[in-house]
């Protein structure tokens, strides 16, 4: 089975943020998804987008994020990279913990893990990799070209 | 996002309509509650019946709204949340942090008079 694969590079500005919502909104329902998994994977999308504009590349204009959609019969594999100086997830705080419930900020690699089936975060000194699936349930494209 | 306020019996009830997103709602939350205190307007229901979606930056603006009004010895309650929000709220655990109602009139009598 041929996967579709698209990819984008972006600036690192807020507009990269909503457009990268909208973007994985489009590539979601396309693959099939229902309106809440439409809602969590933009969500998820929408919050790798803000870590990758503001606290990767801090809105730095000569750093680009790339943004690239990968489905495949089983997943839709989403891969965001910024050219930061690497994120290190392990020293983000949990947000859930009684003393950093009311903090208002650091929610947002939570989330992500919250909506999508898997996430790896791979820093680097050039900047941080996020990939996160979703697996697909059920095929839509095929259940249309099955015999009535 | 769009934003009005009405008062009702004491309560400043601010009606937020659109999306609570980073460079988008999160400052009109932000400057309309900041507003709201600085004028002594201390009771504050923000009806969220209208908000469709809120990012990560909006669920830390409205923590913001919430420590912000106790500091100042103030009360800011949510009114009417989407399943979207309320879903939100539920999974970072803030659903038993804020007040929320679900009745405007009910929501501005639990104000202490």
């Amino acid at each position: 089975m041929s996967a579709d694969r698209v990819s984008y590079t972006l600036d690192s500005t807020l507009e990269t943020v909503n457009n990268a919502e909208e973007t994985a909104s489009r590539m979601a329902a396309e693959a099939g998804f229902d309106d809440e998994e439409i809602m969590k994977i933009s969500m998820a999308v929408r919050e790798a987008a803000i870590n990758a504009v503001l606290h990767g590349n801090a809105y730095d204009p000569s750093k680009k994020v790339t943004l690239a959609f990968e489905r495949t019969a089983r997943d839709l594999v989403i891969v965001i990279r910024d050219q930061g100086k690497g994120l290190d997830a392990s020293r983000i705080p949990d947000p859930l913990a009684p003393d950093n419930l009311l903090k208002t900020s650091g929610r947002g690699i939570f989330l992500i893990r919250s909506f999508m089936d898997v996430v790896e975060i791979h820093p680097s000194h050039t900047g941080t990799e996020l990939r996160m699936i979703k697996h697909v349930h059920g095929n839509p494209a095929d259940s249309k070209e099955a015999p009535q | 996002m769009k934003s009005s306020t009405r008062q009702v019996d004491g309560v400043t009830i601010v009606d937020l309509s659109g999306r609570i997103t980073l460079g988008e709602g999160s400052v009109v939350l932000r400057e309309t509650v900041r507003d709201l205190l600085s004028k002594g307007q201390k009771k504050i229901l923000l009806n969220l019946g209208d908000v469709n979606y809120i990012d990560s930056s909006g669920i830390g603006e409205l923590v913001s709204a919430f420590t912000t009004a106790k500091n100042q010895g103030g009360e800011l309650k949510l009114l009417n949340l989407t399943k979207k929000v309320h879903d939100l709220l539920q999974i970072t655990k803030l659903y038993t942090v804020f007040d929320v109602k679900d009745d405007e009139a009910a929501g501005v009598k639990s104000f202490s008079k």
